[in-house]
């Protein structure tokens, strides 16, 4: 009987199911970060809109590491493999995962690419490079231990505060594209950060140039730290599990 | 435009639920959806109208409730006022969101077999 809507309809009968409707996302985002923690590979979500430079920090990042640091990465894009072709000149074995027209990446994409990606458990760092978008990737865990949004310096002061649910889960803000500075006469960084401040519970900028290496040594030591304390570095390779 | 794999994740659910009661369709499908949980109520309310057609939710109407976002400090649970910076001023300590992230499938409503 429908005592909920007052239909009085004794046909109707109301189901309680209170459930997370990405569900299905969160359990193979869970299955990954079992993975990835296992192998102590610590994964990086990165995130940002189109141009945002979110390549060109992952090719400073591996110019600067060398060989210090085994790193890979998975690049998201609708189209084309242009930016892993581009990280694997950079040294960074890279695969492509295009998605047609997906603007996100989802747990089970990430799942079934590393089936393709050889040797990934071996990885210090797996970098996924989203599909640009300042929207979408936010909503879809995908078993990442960190999520890093780049802004370009040159988007706007008020693009934090109109996407907030973006910077809601950053874990860090790589403000990007810093040599333009100078040649933006009306942008203000500080209104920059104050916005962050207002959507960003985590708040934390460091502001970054791959053209000038501004913010890279700072940005590979936060990497470190929070490797560390996210024990990925002990746990290294003594995953026993076999993948299936 | 990530509404349409929400609203196919929704359909799949209630597809379950409806079955696993031993009806056959749903009449009411309700939801919330967090003011910051990445989700536009308007695509996802066309996108269900789109792809429901010859499923349990071909004749359900979907409701949907906004739920606004609601941040706190994790320590003192002083409310932290909107547009503020999301740190506690008494605590320091980073906001936490207390609702406003849930994209929820709330209930659904089915004609007894």
């Amino acid at each position: 009987m429908c005592d909920t809507c007052g239909c009085g309809d004794p046909d109707i009968v109301p189901l309680d199911v209170q459930e997370d409707i990405l569900s299905g996302n969160r359990q193979r985002a869970a299955h990954n970060r079992e993975h990835f923690r296992g192998h102590g590979v610590f994964t990086v979500n990165l995130m940002g809109s189109p141009g945002a430079g979110k390549t060109a920090v992952l090719e400073a990042t591996a110019r600067t590491l060398g060989a210090a640091a085994r790193c890979g990465a998975l690049a998201g894009d609708l189209a084309t493999d242009r930016d892993a072709a581009r990280l694997t000149r950079a040294g960074v074995p890279a695969l492509a995962i295009t998605t047609g027209s997906a603007c996100h990446l989802d747990a089970k994409m990430v799942h079934e690419a590393l089936h393709k990606f050889p040797d990934w458990s071996r990885l210090d760092y797996l970098f996924i490079e989203n599909v640009g978008n300042l929207v979408c990737p936010a909503v879809y865990d995908l078993g990442q231990d960190v999520n890093v949004v780049a802004l370009a310096i040159t988007e706007g002061e008020d693009k934090p505060v109109k996407y907030p649910v973006m910077f809601r889960k950053a874990d860090l803000v790589l403000l990007t594209k810093m040599d333009l500075l100078p040649h933006l006469r009306h942008m203000n960084v500080s209104a920059v950060l104050e916005g962050i401040a207002q959507v960003m519970p985590a708040n934390k900028v460091i502001p970054f140039s791959a053209e000038t290496g501004e913010g890279v040594d700072e940005w590979l030591a936060w990497l470190a730290e929070q490797r560390l304390s996210r024990g990925s570095a002990q746990h290294h390779h003594r995953h026993e599990h076999e993948h299936v | 435009m990530h509404e349409y794999s929400i609203v196919q994740a929704l359909l799949d659910k209630v597809d379950y639920e409806v079955r696993s009661h031993g009806a056959s369709r749903a009449s009411r499908v309700r939801v919330s959806i967090g003011e910051l949980a990445g989700v536009e109520i308007e695509l996802l309310k066309t996108a269900y109208d789109t792809i429901r057609h010859r499923t349990v939710c071909e004749d359900a109407e979907l409701d949907v409730t906004r739920v606004n976002a609601r941040w706190e400090c994790p320590q003192c649970r002083t409310a932290i006022a909107r547009g503020a910076a999301l740190r506690c001023a008494t605590c320091g300590q980073p906001a936490r969101l207390a609702s406003g992230d849930e994209i929820m499938l709330d209930q659904i409503e089915v004609e007894a077999a």
